[in-house]
């Protein structure tokens, strides 16, 4: 159970290596979360990380889970219901791609897409119900501001996180009054391995600040979290811009 | 109420509905079911499902002990007859749904009075039992359920039994936090009193030191005795407090006029504050200035007071939904004891406690007599201390878990009516009697058909 201040015992996180969700974890780890199941593919690093959490004090697990395969959603998540309420789902699995190339593969830009959206949007809904069953618990979904509007620079991953967004907002409301709370955090440039070697954009943040903003949002039960906050006063300007300024934006 | 993709979800019926504690944080969503007559309650524990069920009373516990997410919350207060009094022995045999206000409404004009009343009227009789509560006759009288006689506990297999007074299964149930079985009815010995006015001796404390010393000194002259303490004193000020101590007024003390209806009992209650209100109102600032008004408004030494019972023991009863005014964010309650000996440990809090700067208005610290019989209860001898913290204060979760940790360390116990946060590794250390209280449940309720978020949170 959560407690007064919206700290889970138990977390589980889809998309197991993600370093914002490790940080998150780690964060809550030293706060309240004794369990944690890390869901991603049978990896040496899912594994390290997964040790990693352990070494914390945490019982850290790990469950194989591909955000490609729907097919296999249902039973390699409800395996993890099966053993115990989880207080909070952090849906944390992405892709950046490179725009460049995936603009000349379609097939690789595809892969972008389902991996961040219609790959959420099973397990987003696998996630759902057992919470809804349970009747309680938080589904923390990783958005970005680049969903917010569709850059000419990184529209790919751009229209898979808008995607979600919508996706996230609708099943909030959906969830409204199950004792489910659904939570999106949109980032802006996040200093991890998906970013490394990218010129580094203006508010840029880090994965221990994300997760700060996630625990302050789980306590406020906020329903949407920017990180860093600033971002919400720049976005909200750059998605009222003129269609003909907003492309001429070196952005 | 919504459910995703309507019919294809199961186990999610219509009356589900978002249940807090009086604190108003982490709601979860339970199935609300009222039952009317006991068959309907046993049929209601046999049918509450793999997520279990468990009784909520008025509401008036500050955390999760009577939310139940997914399974079933039992309304309990539907069941509120008053089955019998009789006037010449002092008992009464009602319905665990009745609150106490009720009581106050039947017995006072008879002669009588409950034996023990929280800081509110709006709790039940059956909340009263499973949190064993106290008040401020805690140092002569003892917990709620010392003067329960007997009470009917409708168990896991939805048989209903009679216990008394002195069975294990009453002490597991008295402090139990409803997870032993649903009360239905209790029997409950009364006070006799000449007049529904209390007799009150006010005095100042200037500091924590001198709180405790007269609190020591004269605690046993008053039946009833608390202070309230001003959390946000520093320096030479910590732990500067208000002592009210009192006793029922006999008649020959009232004046002539009062005299005609001596045990006329008839609370006023102000407007309830809005639905919405911004968080933030009751912030440093203004809880300072209020504590510091309270404080000087305080006469410096004042007897033989006489004060209407609700002023007396209930003075936020007389604004309701009170717990409005910390906003939507909500607000814990933290209430710890420590031993005779630790006045130390309580020193040392008060001081952590005036450091952090903990906006609380509502800070009450009080000696507590003999430990009770419950294996759940809570008082023990020595002091206990209760606070209300904003929930959306900064750091406040690392905060009060540094407490627990002196807190466990002095041999002392957190409250479990109003805890929302507590570490369950620190449970058994708080409660030396949990293993037996637990291995009670798995013998009669091995399916776990009692079960509530307090219960899961701290795995009770």
């Amino acid at each position: 159970m959560k407690d007064a201040f919206g700290i889970p015992q138990s977390l589980l996180i889809l998309g197991g290596t993600s370093e914002i969700a490790l940080a998150t974890a780690r964060r809550m780890i030293v706060r309240r979360t004794r369990t944690v199941w890390l869901a991603g593919r049978p990896t040496p690093a899912l594994e390290e990380a997964a040790e990693q959490l352990r070494a914390l004090g945490a019982d850290a697990r790990t469950v194989a889970f591909d955000a490609l395969d729907p097919e296999s959603h249902e039973e390699a998540l409800g395996k993890v219901f099966a053993e115990g309420d989880i207080d909070m789902v952090l849906m944390a699995v992405g892709v950046l791609g490179d725009q460049a190339l995936d603009e000349r593969e379609p097939v690789a830009a595809a892969r972008v897409a389902m991996t961040n959206y219609t790959g959420a949007v099973s397990s987003g809904l696998v996630c759902a119900r057992s919470l809804q069953t349970q009747g309680h618990g938080s589904l923390v979904v990783l958005s970005s501001v680049a969903g917010e509007r569709a850059r000419r620079s990184n529209f790919i991953y751009g229209s898979s996180k808008a995607g979600l967004d919508a996706f996230a907002q609708g099943l909030g409301d959906a969830l409204h009054g199950t004792g489910v709370h659904v939570m999106i955090v949109r980032p802006g440039f996040v200093r991890t391995r998906m970013t490394a070697g990218l010129p580094e954009a203006p508010l840029a943040t880090t994965p221990e600040a994300v997760a700060a903003a996630i625990e302050l949002g789980l306590r406020r039960r906020s329903e949407t979290v920017w990180v860093p906050g600033a971002l919400r006063v720049v976005m909200s300007a750059l998605r009222h811009a003129p269609r003909g300024l907003f492309r001429r934006l070196p952005l | 109420m919504c459910t995703l993709g309507g019919a294809t979800v199961t186990g999610m019926p219509a009356d589900t509905v978002s249940v807090t504690g009086w604190g108003r944080t982490a709601p979860t969503a339970a199935r609300l079911v009222r039952p009317r007559s006991y068959e309907e309650a046993a049929s209601a524990v046999r049918e509450c499902g793999t997520r279990g069920g468990i009784a909520r009373g008025l509401g008036r516990a500050y955390g999760d002990a009577a939310q139940n997410a997914g399974g079933a919350v039992l309304d309990m207060t539907g069941l509120d007859r008053i089955h019998a009094i009789d006037v010449s022995g002092g008992t009464v045999l009602c319905d665990a749904g009745v609150s106490l206000h009720r009581l106050m409404e039947v017995l006072l004009p008879l002669g009588w009075f409950v034996p023990v009343t929280p800081g509110t009227r709006y709790v039940t009789v059956g909340g009263a039992i499973g949190a064993d509560i106290h008040g401020k006759n805690h140092h002569g009288s003892g917990s709620f359920a010392r003067h329960v006689l007997s009470f009917e506990l409708l168990t896991a297999d939805g048989e209903i039994r009679t216990v008394g007074q002195g069975e294990p299964l009453f002490d597991a149930t008295a402090g139990g936090m409803g997870l032993t079985g649903v009360i239905l009815t209790a029997t409950v010995r009364l006070q006799p009193v000449e007049t529904a006015l209390m007799s009150v001796d006010t005095e100042r404390a200037v500091d924590l030191d001198d709180l405790m010393a007269r609190l020591t000194a004269t605690d046993h002259l008053h039946r009833y005795s608390v202070a309230w303490i001003d959390l946000l004193a520093r320096g030479a000020n910590m732990g500067r407090s208000v002592l009210t101590r009192g006793d029922h007024a006999p008649l020959n003390a009232l004046p002539p006029r009062a005299r005609r209806h001596p045990l006329a009992f008839r609370p006023s209650r102000l407007p309830a504050p809005p639905a919405f209100v911004p968080e933030g109102l009751l912030g440093r600032t203004t809880v300072g200035l209020f504590n510091e008004l309270w404080y000087r408004k305080a006469p410096r030494a004042r007897t033989g007071e006489l004060q209407r019972i609700p002023t007396f023991f209930h003075p936020l009863d007389g604004v309701p939904h009170w717990n409005r005014v910390y906003g939507r964010g909500g607000f814990v309650q933290y209430q710890f004891v420590v031993g005779h000996g630790q006045e130390e440990t309580l020193r040392r809090i008060v001081g952590r406690i005036s450091e952090h700067r903990c906006p609380s208005f509502l800070a009450v610290l009080k000696r507590f007599g003999e430990g009770d019989p419950g294996w759940l209860s809570f008082p023990m001898p020595g002091w206990t201390l209760a606070l209300d913290i904003p929930a959306n204060l900064p750091g406040i979760g690392a905060f009060l878990d540094e407490l627990d940790e002196q807190v466990a360390g002095a041999g002392g116990r957190v409250y479990l009516a109003k805890d929302a946060r507590l570490r369950p590794e620190l449970l058994a250390a708080m409660y030396p009697r949990l293993d037996a209280f637990r291995s009670l449940r798995r013998e009669l309720d091995p399916r776990g058909v009692f079960t509530s978020d307090l219960s899961r949170r701290l795995g009770l």
